[in-house]
C-alpha cells in the first residue's frame, strides 16, 4: 500500500507526456501529409505511365476507339440517382479532340488493351499527341512507311534536328536580333534627347545617328530573313499518323519536341523519360500559356528575388535592431516602436503590396524615371536645402556632444536633448523635400518618357516592398540575438578601452550573426513563398527576359520578373485549361518547396558555419 | 619589460621583503560616496592606494568591493540612474574630471572579472582585442604583444600552437589567464582583479597568484577577494569593507594579524555571519 501513491504520481505525470506528444503529432501529421500530396502529385508528373486503348460503345450501339493515359477512376451520380464508374482519360491531341481530358463510363468500355506501337509525342503546339504512325513524308515528295527498320531513327533524328533548329533560331531572336533591337532604340533616344535640346550643331550629329540606325535595320532585316529561312527548313519533313479513333493527321516533325512509346519502355527508358521531363521541366521557358513546357523564368526569377530580399531586408533589420537594443534609452518611446514594429508583422501581405505600389512604384519609380512631378519653385528649394544642411549638422553636433559611449550614463541634459528628436525629424523631413522636389532633376529615363522605366513593377520594387514586410522578423531576431549576448563580454570589450560602436561592432555582433541569420532565414522563407504584394509590384504570367543576363548593365532591377508562387496562382485558377494545368501546379509547387528548402539550407549552413566560428560555449 | 618568466616566483607573505612603493597615494578615493538609485552602496570612503603593490579588498558579500573596484575604472557608468559623491583621483588626476576621457583611461586601467569572459574569437584576437580597438595593427607588434602577454599570464606554453583556435577550447583556468593577458597585453598602469581565482581550482589558483606577485613589478594591482589566504599570501596592503564602509585598512600582515577593530578580527576568524 505503501508503494500505490508513488505509483500513481507518475501515470499522472505521464498523461501530460501524451497529450503534448499527440500535440506534435497532429502537426507532424499536417505537414507531413500535405508535403507528402505535393510530393506523390509533383514527382509522378513526369513518370512515363502507359497508354490505354479503350473501345467505346455509344448509346447508339455504334464502337469508338480512344486511347489515352488513365489518369483516375471516380464515382459519378446519375441524373436517376444511382452511381456510374468512370474514368478520366489523358487523351492529348487537343487539336483533334478539343480537349485534351475525357471522362468515359466504365460499363460503355467493352475491351481494353496496352498497344506498343502508339508514341506520345511532346509537341510545341496543342500538347501532346498519342498515335501510331504511319508514314513519313518529305518536302521533296520521298516517303518513309512506318513499317521500315529505318523509320524510327529517322524521325528520332528529324526531331533532333528540329530541336537543333529551335534553338539556333531563339539564340538569334533574343540574342543577335535583340541586341540590334536595343541598340537602335537607344539610338532613337538619344535622337530624340538631341532633338529637344536644340542645339545647333545636334543636325550633324542627328543625321549621323539616322544613317546609324538605317545601317543597323539593313542587318536587323538580314537577320529577320536568316530566322525566317532556319523557321522554313521546320517545315520540311511532317509526319503522318492515325489516331486510334482511325482519323489521320499529318505533324511537322518540327513541331516534335521529344517522343516515345510508352507501352514499350524499359525501366531504364521509363527513368531516362522522366528525368528528361524534369530537366525540360526545371530549364526550358513555358509554351502554351504557360500550361506546358518549363518554368526557369520562373524558378530564376523566385530565386533572385529572394536573395534580393535577403539583401535589402538585412542590413535595414540588423540595423535597426542595434538602434533600437543598444543605442535607444529603453522608455516608453521604444516600448511603442517595439511594439508597432511587432505588430507590422501582422499586417495582410496585400497592403504592403498597395503600399508597394504607391511608394516605390509610383513615388520613387516616377522620380528616377522623370523627376519631380510638383517640383519646388527654386527659391523654396533653396531654403529647403539650406534647411536641411543646418538641420544635419545641428543633430550630428547633438549626437557627438551627448555622453560619450560606454561614458557616463545618459543624464538629462535638458533643452539639447529634448531638441535632438525634433532636430533629426526635422533634417530627415527636408533632407526628403530637397532630394523629391527638386527642381533641377528631370530624372534618368526623361527621354524613353511616357514609357516608364522604373515608374511601373519590376523586380527592384518587389524585393523592396517584401524586404519591408519581412523587416519585423529580422529586427525582432536581431533584438533577441543582441539581447542575449552576455553581459560579461561587452563589459570585457569596454574594459579594454573599446568604444560602445566598437564593442558592438568587434563582439556583440559577431556573438549575434547565428540568431540574425535565423531571422534572416526566416524572412527569406515568408517572402519566396508570397504572392498577393507581388502581383501588384511587378510579378508577370509571362516575362520576355531575365532579371540578371549577359547584357550590360547585367542587373536589371527594373524588370518584370516570374515567379513560382505567381506562377502556381496563375495556371491553377487563370488557365484555361484546368485539367491539364494541376500536374504542373504540382510539379511548380514542389519546385518551390525545392527552392525554398535549398535556399534556407544554404542559409542554415552558413549559420552553422558561423555557429561554430563564434561560438559561445557554456561558461 | 620583465625578463623572460622562466620560473614563477614562489608565493609570499613576507611583507618586509617587498620593496618600496614608488607612489603611496597614486590611487587616492577621497570622501566617495555612491547610489545605485537610491541604494546606497559606497559610504564615505577614503583611502590611497600605492603604486605597484597589491592592495586586497575583503569583506562580506554585498559590502561594496566590487562597486568600488567598477569605479576605478568608470565601468559603473553601464548602469542606469546611478549618482556618486566625492573624488577618485589616479595619480592626482580626478577620474570625473569633465576632460577625462573615459575611454583613454580604460586604456590606462585592466580589468579581470571575476567570471572569466573571453570574446568569441581566437585565442590571438582576444589577447590583441585592446591594441586593435586602439587602432593599432601592425603584425610584428601584436605578435610580440601576444607572446609577451601570454608569457606574462604564464599561458604561452600551454596555448603557443593553437593561437588562432576559438578561445573557448580552452579549460576554465586557462580562459581565466587568457583573461589577465588580454587586460595587461596594452600595458595599463593599473590592474583591477575583481575575485580573479573565484571560479578556479588550487593549482590554477596557485598559479595566478604567482602571476600578481610578478606583475606588480609592471602594475599597481587591486584584487578583491574572499579568500583571506590568498590576501595574506599576495597583497601588500589590505582593506576590510562592511557594509559600504572602510573599516580598516593597513598592511596584510598588520591587519590579518593584529586588528584594530573588532569587526576585522570577526570576519577574519569567521566569526562573522
Ligand atoms: N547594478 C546594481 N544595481 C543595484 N544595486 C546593485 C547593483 N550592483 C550591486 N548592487 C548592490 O550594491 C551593494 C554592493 O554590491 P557589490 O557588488 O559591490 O558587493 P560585493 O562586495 O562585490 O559583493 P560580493 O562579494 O558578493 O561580490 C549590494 O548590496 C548590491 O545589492
Ligand atoms: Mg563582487
Amino acid at each position: 500500500m505503501s508503494s500505490l501513491p508513488k505509483y500513481r504520481q507518475q501515470t499522472r505525470g505521464e498523461i501530460q507526456v501524451w497529450l503534448c506528444a499527440a500535440g506534435l503529432a497532429c502537426g507532424l501529421l499536417m505537414i507531413g501529409g500535405l508535403l507528402l500530396l505535393i510530393l506523390a502529385n509533383g514527382a509522378t508528373v513526369f513518370w512515363p505511365k502507359p497508354i490505354t486503348e479503350c473501345t467505346v460503345r455509344a448509346q447508339d450501339g455504334t464502337e469508338s476507339k480512344i486511347s489515352g493515359e488513365v489518369v483516375k477512376t471516380q464515382l459519378r451520380r446519375t441524373a436517376e440517382g444511382g452511381t456510374k464508374t468512370e474514368i478520366q482519360l489523358f487523351t492529348g491531341n487537343k487539336d483533334a479532340y478539343g480537349l485534351g481530358f475525357r471522362f468515359i463510363d466504365r460499363e460503355s468500355i467493352t475491351s481494353e488493351t496496352q498497344p506498343e506501337d502508339l508514341i506520345l509525342a511532346e509537341r510545341m503546339e496543342y500538347g501532346d499527341a498519342i498515335f501510331r504512325p504511319v508514314q513519313l513524308k518529305r518536302k521533296d515528295g520521298s516517303t518513309l512507311p512506318a513499317t521500315d527498320p529505318r523509320f524510327h531513327q529517322t524521325l528520332q533524328d528529324l526531331v533532333r534536328e528540329g530541336n537543333h533548329l529551335r534553338d539556333r533560331i531563339l539564340s538569334l531572336e533574343k540574342g543577335r536580333i535583340g541586341k540590334i533591337n536595343a541598340r537602335i532604340k537607344a539610338t532613337e533616344l538619344r535622337i530624340k534627347e538631341l532633338q529637344t535640346d536644340g542645339k545647333p550643331q545636334a543636325a550633324t550629329e542627328i543625321s549621323r545617328l539616322r544613317n546609324r540606325i538605317t545601317a543597323e535595320q539593313k542587318k536587323f532585316d538580314g537577320l529577320i530573313q536568316e530566322s525566317r529561312q532556319l523557321r522554313a527548313q521546320l517545315d520540311d519533313a511532317e509526319l503522318v499518323c492515325r489516331l486510334s479513333s482511325g482519323e489521320e493527321r499529318t505533324v511537322k516533325t518540327g513541331n516534335i519536341v521529344f517522343f516515345f512509346e510508352p507501352n514499350r519502355l524499359s525501366l531504364g527508358q521509363k527513368i531516362w523519360v522522366f528525368l528528361r521531363r524534369v530537366t525540360e521541366f526545371a530549364t526550358s521557358e513555358p509554351r502554351e500559356a504557360n500550361t506546358e513546357g518549363g518554368i526557369f523564368p520562373a524558378i530564376f526569377g523566385t530565386f533572385v528575388m529572394t536573395i534580393l530580399l535577403a539583401l535589402l531586408v538585412t542590413p535595414f533589420g540588423v540595423i535597426a535592431a542595434i538602434y533600437l537594443r543598444e543605442y535607444a534609452s529603453q522608455g516608453l518611446l521604444v516600448r511603442v516602436v517595439r511594439i508597432c514594429v511587432n505588430n507590422l508583422a501582422g499586417v495582410p501581405s496585400i497592403v504592403f503590396g498597395v503600399f508597394g505600389l504607391g511608394f516605390f512604384v509610383y513615388g520613387m519609380g516616377s522620380f528616377i524615371d522623370g523627376g519631380a512631378k510638383v517640383p519646388l519653385p527654386p527659391v523654396w528649394w533653396l531654403a529647403a536645402a539650406i534647411g536641411f544642411i543646418v538641420c544635419l549638422t545641428v543633430s550630428l553636433l547633438l549626437a557627438v556632444q551627448s555622453p560619450t559611449p560606454g561614458g557616463e550614463s545618459a543624464r538629462p541634459r535638458g533643452f539639447a536633448s529634448r531638441l535632438k528628436p525634433l532636430v533629426a525629424t526635422l533634417a530627415v523631413a527636408l533632407g526628403v523635400v530637397t532630394l523629391f522636389q527638386c527642381p533641377y532633376f528631370h530624372g534618368f529615363f526623361s527621354s524613353s518618357l511616357p514609357t516608364p522605366t522604373f515608374g511601373t513593377g519590376g523586380i527592384l520594387w518587389a524585393s523592396l516592398t517584401l524586404a519591408l514586410m519581412t523587416l519585423p522578423v529580422v529586427i525582432v531576431a536581431t533584438e533577441e540575438a543582441l539581447a542575449a549576448v552576455p553581459r560579461g563580454v561587452r563589459e570585457a570589450a569596454l574594459a579594454c578601452g573599446a568604444s560602445k560602436w566598437q564593442t558592438i561592432q568587434r563582439v556583440v555582433l559577431p556573438s549575434a550573426l547565428p540568431g540574425v541569420m535565423t531571422g534572416v532565414i526566416l524572412a527569406m522563407a515568408r517572402g519566396a513563398g508570397e504572392v498577393a504584394p507581388l502581383m501588384i509590384t511587378g510579378v508577370v504570367k509571362l516575362a520576355p527576359s531575365l532579371p540578371l543576363d549577359l547584357d550590360a548593365p547585367y542587373i536589371h532591377a527594373e524588370r518584370k520578373f516570374m515567379h513560382l508562387g505567381f506562377h502556381i496562382y496563375d495556371l491553377g485558377f487563370q488557365s484555361p485549361d484546368s485539367e491539364a494545368a494541376k500536374p504542373m501546379v504540382f510539379a511548380t509547387t514542389l519546385l518551390l518547396i525545392l527552392l525554398v528548402v535549398v535556399l534556407n539550407l544554404a542559409a542554415i549552413s552558413l549559420r552553422t558555419h558561423l555557429r561554430r566560428k563564434y561560438q559561445a560555449s557554456a561558461f | 619589460m620583465p625578463p623572460e618568466p622562466a620560473t614563477p616566483a614562489s608565493p609570499t607573505t613576507d611583507f618586509s621583503a617587498q620593496g618600496e612603493p614608488l607612489n603611496p597615494a597614486f590611487i587616492e578615493v577621497d570622501h566617495f560616496h555612491f547610489w545605485y538609485g537610491a541604494k546606497q552602496a559606497i559610504q564615505d570612503i577614503n583611502m590611497e592606494i600605492p603604486e605597484r603593490q597589491i592592495t586586497a579588498f575583503i569583506g562580506p558579500s554585498g559590502c561594496g568591493k566590487t562597486t568600488l573596484l567598477r569605479n576605478l575604472n568608470r565601468l559603473n557608468d553601464l548602469i542606469e540612474n546611478i549618482r556618486h559623491e566625492g573624488d577618485i583621483r589616479i595619480d592626482g588626476q580626478s577620474l570625473y574630471d569633465p576632460s577625462v576621457e573615459v575611454i583613454s583611461l580604460r586604456k590606462r586601467v585592466g580589468m579581470v572579472f571575476q567570471k572569466y569572459n573571453p570574446f568569441p574569437k581566437t585565442i590571438y584576437e582576444n589577447v590583441v582585442f585592446s591594441l586593435r580597438v586602439a587602432g593599432r595593427n601592425a603584425k610584428a607588434e601584436l605578435d610580440e604583444v601576444v607572446e609577451r602577454s601570454l608569457r606574462g599570464a604564464a599561458l604561452w606554453d600551454e596555448v603557443k600552437d593553437k593561437l588562432h583556435e576559438s578561445a573557448y577550447g580552452l579549460s576554465g583556468g586557462q580562459q581565466q589567464r587568457l583573461c589577465i593577458a588580454r587586460a595587461i597585453a596594452n600595458r595599463p598602469q593599473i590592474l583591477l582583479m575583481d575575485e580573479p581565482c573565484a571560479a578556479l581550482d588550487p593549482v590554477a589558483t596557485l598559479k595566478i597568484e604567482a602571476l600578481m606577485t610578478q606583475l606588480k613589478e609592471e602594475f599597481t594591482i587591486v584584487i578583491v577577494t574572499h579568500n583571506m589566504q590568498q590576501a595574506a599570501r599576495v597583497s601588500d596592503r589590505t582593506a576590510y569593507f562592511f557594509m559600504g564602509r572602510l573599516i580598516e585598512y593597513g598592511p596584510t600582515l598588520q591587519l590579518l594579524s593584529k586588528p584594530r577593530e573588532k569587526a576585522t578580527q570577526d570576519y577574519i576568524s569567521g566569526r562573522y555571519g
